[in-house]
């Protein structure tokens, strides 16, 4: 699924919050939002997910123009991962999966054979069926946003957003994550702290800083050590690791 | 996280959006919230077992047997009629108290597990949108005032006052979106303008006896329950929970927030829309029928779902089950201990109730 915006602008009590920001995402790609905090990337995410309704401009999903759709009509094609999405309810992890389910059941009638069979095979791609009984507040940060994850994937969505998914994940997780993102044949737009881990998984990354676009290329046309320091005022210098990855140092002057 | 296979390959083909899913499943799953069916069956016995023991048991010397020949006499059957003061006590007494007990504690329960989805704040009872400070307002403004010059009964007011309190919530809450904290935060202001103008109305005017009236009615009792007025509440129920049940998905998705449930295509604005007015009307009709029964709507969603699990197409008939017991078993206990006098059951409720709600929360280790 192509996802795309076209002069978006977003804002609160008057003050534009995503500015301007035309992008597109061709379908099957992995695309990495990054920049600073509060730079927009949640906002702008929200926004192409259709739970933010732009001051302005448009956003297309496989080149259609989203404004009056209802959330199930979205829903139904694309997945949205929230940072850290907490509950103080008491959800088995089986039950937070199926509720990726949501957009396809009728009122009436409760999970069928073949929402189960989704489900499991979402547990089982996130490493959870054993934990499928556990209750949510007896989770570690990880788990959760696996279950999440799961979640999302048992929506069997066209495209996934995800918003910081990496936190509260440790190196082996967020590995497989960004390895289950980049390989599978969705549409993936990915906001990311980690620059490192969006050069390597990601096929193209998109900089915002004070919510409009400034950079959008492949990682090394975007993470020069000139556009960090002017973006994130750091001073930044950009080569390669021992395995060849991309690789970001940071000088930090003593004070 | 995916398994060795899936890292090269990426999804499994069941997850992938165009697949169909042909696969029987490969586990089993849900075997824990299987025992639901059994806590149903077990509901719908006792269910029946409580009403008929509750119609048995307070004043009037009467067993099954007679219970039997009430129904039946009333029902067109063959029977012996008992003597016409005993058949009118019980069937023009008691059997719509009874009825109205059970019908009050399954909508009571329902609300308040509905309101606890909707604001995500385990506090909310059926009364947090501040309808039963409106309905005292408006059953005092009857009783003490005079307003409506006899046209409106006592529970005609509270009906209006209830309604109008709720207008005013919606009013306040305008078109600015039905966030959990500015629900909860102007329900209770609601409620406390409305309690304040409900006392300043019995100070200024009222002499003891009314006031006591007017007490014992915000309390709560099944007394003046009749068959007329059990029908209308059991009616607007029947139907209220109905649209709730039916939006059973719906609450489960909001456990996340509003973000997530409208990522799950809920229509986040509307559905809370939608589920507050439901759960107003609801609340607004019973505590019209029968004043504020405190409690019920707190202790029993949260016992069933310590019990059953948080997913509501279970949890809201497990609650309407389980009020309507809780509440036939504790009214007859209002009626029976210091009989003849009747004790509000709202005090029972509580008395009963808190133990309860103690041993789940301690079972649960939150306390």
């Amino acid at each position: 699924m192509r996802l795309a915006t076209e002069n978006l602008t977003w804002g609160v009590d008057g003050r534009a919050i995503v500015r301007d920001v035309t992008v597109e995402i061709g379908a099957g790609e992995t695309v990495g939002l990054i920049g600073p905090n509060g730079c927009g990337k949640s906002s702008l995410l929200r926004c192409i997910a259709g739970l933010r309704a732009p001051s302005s401009g448009v956003v297309r999903h496989d080149g259609e123009d989203i404004s009056g759709w209802d959330a199930r009509r979205v829903a139904q094609r694309l997945a949205f991962v929230e940072q850290a999405a907490e509950s103080d309810s008491d959800l088995r992890v089986g039950d937070v999966v199926s509720l990726g389910r949501t957009p396809f059941r009728d009122r009436w009638r409760g999970l069928s054979a073949a929402d189960h069979a989704i489900v499991d095979a979402a547990l089982e791609h996130v490493d959870l069926t054993g934990l499928r009984d556990r209750h949510w507040n007896t989770l570690s940060g990880g788990e959760r946003q696996r279950a999440h994850i799961g979640r999302a994937l048992a929506q069997r969505p066209w495209a996934i957003l995800l918003d910081e998914p990496t936190n509260h994940l440790d190196i082996r997780h967020q590995l497989d994550l960004m390895e289950l993102l980049a390989s599978s044949d969705q549409t993936v737009l990915v906001a990311l702290h980690d620059l490192a881990m969006a050069a390597r998984y990601c096929d193209r990354l998109v900089l915002l800083s004070d919510g409009a676009v400034v950079a959008d290329g492949t990682p090394e046309e975007v993470l020069t050590g000139e556009r960090l320091r002017e973006v994130y005022e750091v001073d930044a210098c950009v080569g390669r690791d021992v395995l060849g990855h991309l690789s970001i140092s940071y000088r930090v002057e003593a004070r | 996280m995916p398994g060795s296979a899936s890292r090269t390959g990426g999804l499994p083909p069941v997850l992938h959006p165009a697949a169909a899913v042909d696969q029987p499943r490969t586990a089993p799953s849900g075997s824990a919230r299987r025992a639901g069916g059994g806590w149903f069956a077990l509901g719908a016995v006792v269910l029946p077992v409580s009403l008929a023991v509750a119609m048995v048991i307070g004043s009037g010397d009467i067993g099954f047997a007679e219970l039997g020949r009430v129904w039946g006499g009333h029902l067109g059957l063959d029977v012996e009629p008992l003597p016409r003061l005993l058949d009118s006590l019980v069937w023009d007494l008691r059997v719509p108290r009874v009825l109205m007990a059970a019908v009050v504690g399954a909508a009571l329960g329902v609300c308040g597990a509905v309101l606890q989805a909707v604001t995500r704040n385990a506090l909310a009872d059926p009364y947090l949108l501040g309808v039963a400070h409106g309905a005292s307002t408006g059953a005092v403004l009857v009783v003490v005032l005079g307003v409506g010059g006899g046209a409106l009964s006592v529970s005609g007011g509270a009906l209006v006052g209830a309604l109008g309190s709720f207008a005013l919530l919606l009013a306040l809450l305008g078109k600015r979106g039905l966030g959990s904290v500015r629900v909860v935060l102007t329900g209770i202001v609601i409620g406390l303008l409305f309690e304040a103008v409900t006392y300043l109305i019995l100070m200024a005017s009222s002499d003891a006896d009314t006031t006591r009236a007017v007490l014992s009615w915000l309390l709560g009792s099944m007394a003046s329950a009749r068959w007329d007025s059990v029908a209308v509440t059991a009616i607007v129920c029947g139907v209220g929970l109905v649209v709730l049940w039916l939006h059973s998905t719906a609450l489960d998705g909001f456990a996340f927030g509003a973000d997530t449930a409208a990522s799950l295509g809920i229509d986040v604005r509307r559905t809370r829309a939608l589920l507050l007015v439901t759960t107003a009307l609801l609340v607004s009709v019973v505590v019209a029928s029968v004043g504020a029964i405190a409690f019920v709507g707190l202790i029993v969603p949260h016992t069933v779902r310590f019990l059953l699990g948080p997913l509501h197409r279970i949890l809201l008939p497990a609650s309407a089950l389980a009020g309507a017991v809780f509440l036939v078993w504790v009214d007859a206990l209002a009626r029976v201990a210091f009989a003849p006098r009747e004790v509000p059951v709202g005090v029972f409720t509580a008395l009963v109730g808190v133990p309860i709600f103690l041993l789940v929360l301690r079972r649960r280790g939150e306390l």
